[in-house]
């Protein structure tokens, strides 16, 4: 299959330039740069080539072409994601597929959508609007971020424990195998015959195919929406008040927490109104027809006061909504103004476990002599820990993975995992032996080889080859140098 | 209340040397799916019990042959569902048959499927390995989603041994209304309904009237019933409907005839096919009695934007599921080989060429 001589990068941008406009062949470095790294910036690598076709014959021969040559491939969106799974290869090509950003069609009746893969999540939602639906899956990058990164990360959002992630919100996704072939998984139907392929595509972080078009459901948009802000003197309270509003048999829309650090750089950022000596802050956004919402909010509001808040603040109007809002979804801005640097961490865990997990970070968080400000998808249990830290003290970053590291641990051993949201990537990669054994490790392998044999696509990220699982366990952490300071946002 | 992972794992190892087939038995209420059994029993049905249930993380844990009966007495106690409605096909139904051949009730497009709410499973491959995917909490990207892969395998990959579902609060009421309507003027009507904002929770079609429920909070509902009732009828035993639908007790599905399932756009055009007709799913699935080619029902699901399957009777020597394209035909054998490398589960109960 290798041809004898593996084209060298002048070869292979000349190979390209035959069929892609050869300005969308970027070969030099200035012009690559922006394409070194994803959301999570420390780590960096330039690629070989820098590809951006336009149509799927196109996306076809690059990979006939990168397939014959053994030359890794690597998919891109918008760059927005969080583990580094988009980080180019050295020797390899970057697959952009930012120029298909079409929305192919709405059908408002069947309430779906099919859009091209580098079309915009909000995109989708600002197009349905008009008939009033919407996409379900809201990551916070939702602006910027692409569907078919969407489907690679199987991303999730504020809205998924009742809306759901990614993998629930599509119907089909027509996508390249690693030769170029086309194959069209899922339908207009709500299943297909046989083996759920489409759900082992989805969260595969670019390890499986190439997507090239996908089809979205989408939902009608609430008669309603309203939140309620509730103060509490301790984590634990939260917590139960949580647990009360889902044992009540309520699903919020979206149930955030945010722990004492978070609240404080959030309320200085966004002045919403937070109620600054609080230990712990609750939103609980509830939708869905006027009378249900009425109905949740009064039975949320004497919830809360029940489990002991210091105050409940329901928004009588849309614009209260959206700044009680504001403080949760600007924490991340809010508390790189308290620090020179944050790194966000994404475990999950039951929730029960909410309490320890917190108790035990802050153990570490004095261990390591790093802060620690703690955002919680609370319905969900997903954790998004952001340790404080600056990059140009030395050994600091180094530190921070390390106090990470610990973190993702400590999810796994309370029954969690240790990525909800963000992906594996490369960032997580030595973690994935902690949740996975050596035998489940081995069906990833086989299940990539599948697809594909060569391991081409997106090399070395998602799930650790059985060596790399015996070097990482051998092999005290060693990390790569932050080259610019690490911000996400979940 | 048994844990037999070590005798189930003899049985596949033994196999496996030997060079005989495996044919995995729950509950046996799904016998008649798929193509013809073939291979030694395999018995997971002693495999039961639940491992966990917290009810306030909205998780539950089971072993793979646990009636779904006594997961759904389980969950009753708490006020709580198996949202997918699983059909009990028999009291014996189990959870991990119910996961193999992703069987959803009547709420599927609003309360997701079983696929939807999996978090994640044991299972046996064919090595023998007990392999654990996925875990128990909601949000879980690290991997590829073996849990749900397995939905609607049949058994291909490997044997399921235990699974983590997603379960959500019962709705504090519902409520069914019947509308005598046309198959096309209903079709329209369920498709406009759904992009309402209203808690909509199934939509049926059957013998020239639509069967809409509403569930959720009784201040929602009652007032979706006052906009909606019109020239329609608030039926006293609606539960009993959608119960007899769920687990095809109803009239339509009485009898012989071969049973096609058709998995389609909701709003496509019905196909042009004489015959009894029942509409589920708010149209996305299509339950069609009587003789017809495969090829021909093919070519018909495909117009409508989906796939058919051979649900009961017929030819089951033949294939029953929906062709696949040469591609994905050799991924999937490909997929097989990696889970399962001797071929030892279920040969041929899912096709043909697997």
């Amino acid at each position: 299959m290798t041809e004898v001589s593996k084209p060298d990068k002048a070869r292979l941008v000349e190979l390209l330039r035959r069929f892609i406009d050869p300005e969308s062949v970027i070969d030099d470095a200035e012009t690559q740069r922006p394409y070194e790294c994803d959301g999570l910036s420390m780590y960096c690598e330039m690629p070989l080539v820098v590809v951006l076709p336009d149509t799927v014959e196109q996306v076809q021969q690059v990979l006939r072409i990168c397939h014959q040559h053994s030359i890794p491939v690597v998919a891109r969106g918008a760059g927005t994601g969080l583990c580094a799974g988009a980080m180019p290869h050295a020797e390899g090509v970057v697959l952009s597929l930012a120029k298909f950003n079409r929305i192919l069609s709405i059908d408002p009746l069947a309430r779906s959508a099919r859009v091209q893969p580098g079309v915009r999540n909000l995109a989708i939602t600002e197009a349905a609007a008009e008939q009033g639906l919407y996409y379900g899956p809201d990551p916070s990058s939702q602006i910027a971020c692409t569907i078919g990164g969407n489907v690679a990360e199987n991303s999730g959002g504020v809205h998924c424990l009742k809306y759901g992630l990614t993998v629930h919100n599509i119907l089909s996704v027509e996508m390249l195998s690693v030769e170029g072939e086309k194959l069209s998984i899922g339908s207009q139907g709500l299943d297909s015959c046989g083996m759920d392929l489409l759900a082992l595509i989805t969260g595969s972080e670019g390890l499986l195919g190439i997507i090239t078009e996908v089809t979205v459901k989408l939902l009608p948009q609430p008669e309603k929406a309203q939140v309620v802000l509730a103060a509490f003197d301790s984590v634990q309270q939260a917590a139960d008040a949580v647990g009360g509003i889902i044992s009540r048999g309520i699903i919020p829309a979206g149930l955030e927490m945010m722990d004492t650090h978070a609240i404080r750089a959030a309320e200085d950022f966004a002045r919403a109104g937070y109620p600054g000596n609080a230990q712990a802050l609750l939103l609980c956004e509830v939708d869905g027809t006027i009378e249900e919402v009425q109905e949740h909010i009064a039975q949320v509001e004497g919830l809360f006061a029940s489990f002991g808040a210091t105050s409940v603040r329901t928004s009588q109007s849309e614009t209260e909504r959206a700044l009680l809002w504001k403080g949760r979804k600007s924490a991340f801005p809010a508390v790189g103004r308290i620090s020179p640097d944050y790194y966000c961490m994404d475990g999950t865990i039951p929730r029960s476990q909410l309490a320890h997990v917190l108790t035990e970070m802050q153990r570490l968080s004095g261990e390591y002599q790093l802060r620690v400000a703690n955002v919680f998808h609370a319905g969900d249990g997903n954790l998004h820990p952001l340790i404080l830290f600056d990059a140009n003290v030395p050994g600091e970053f180094e530190k921070t993975e390390e106090f990470g590291a610990r973190i993702l641990e400590l999810c796994v051993q309370v029954g969690g995992c240790i990525t909800g949201e963000h992906g594996v990537g490369i960032e997580k990669i030595r973690q994935m032996p902690i949740q996975f054994n050596e035998q489940e490790l081995l069906q990833f392998n086989a299940i990539k080889d599948a697809f594909d044999p060569a391991g081409t696509l997106n090399p070395g990220k998602g799930v650790p080859t059985l060596r790399h699982c015996q070097e990482y366990r051998s092999l005290e952490t060693k990390t790569m140098p932050p080259s610019t300071s690490v911000k996400g946002a979940a | 209340m048994a844990d037999i992972v070590p005798l189930l794992q003899q049985q596949i190892l033994s196999a496996r040397d030997q060079g005989t087939k495996l044919n995995i038995i729950g509950g046996t209420s799904k016998a008649f799916m798929g193509r013809v059994a073939s291979g030694d029993p395999l018995n997971v049905g002693g495999h039961r019990g639940i491992v966990s249930y917290q009810p306030v993380e909205l998780v539950l844990t089971a072993r793979a042959g646990t009636p779904l009966i006594e997961l759904v007495a389980a969950l009753d106690e708490h006020d709580q569902m198996l949202s997918f409605e699983p059909p009990r096909f028999s009291a014996a139904s189990t959870l991990g048959g119910t996961l193999a051949c992703n069987q959803s009730g009547p709420g599927r497009p609003w309360w997701s499927s079983v696929r939807d709410q999996v978090l994640g499973v044991r299972l046996l491959n064919g090595r023998g390995e007990h392999l654990r995917f996925g875990g128990q909490v909601m949000k879980n990207v690290a991997g590829y989603d073996v849990s749900r892969l397995q939905a609607g395998a049949m058994g291909s990959l490997g044997l399921i041994t235990e699974v983590s579902l997603k379960v959500l609060p019962r709705p504090a009421v519902s409520c069914t209304l019947a509308f005598d309507l046309g198959l096309e003027d209903a079709l329209g009507l369920m498709n406009r309904r759904a992009a309402e904002p209203k808690p909509l929770s199934a939509a049926c079609w059957l013998d020239n009237r639509l069967y809409l429920r509403l569930s959720g909070a009784p201040a929602a509902v009652d007032a979706t019933v006052r906009q909606w009732l019109g020239q329609g009828e608030r039926l006293d035993d609606g539960d009993a409907f959608w119960v007899a639908l769920r687990d095809q007790k109803l009239a339509f599905f009485a009898g012989k005839a071969p049973l096609w399932r058709f998995s389609v756009n909701p709003t496509a055009a019905n196909p042009a096919l004489e015959g009894d007709w029942l509409i589920d799913w708010g149209g996305a699935q299509r339950w069609y009695r009587g003789d017809a080619s495969m090829a021909q029902m093919q070519a018909m699901a495909e117009a409508a934007g989906g796939q058919v399957s051979l649900f009961r009777g017929g030819d089951r020597q033949a294939e029953v599921m929906h062709h696949q394209p040469q591609a994905l035909q050799t991924l999937q054998q490909r997929l097989k080989q990696s889970f399962d490398p001797d071929g030892v589960f279920n040969p041929g109960r899912l096709y043909g060429w697997m």
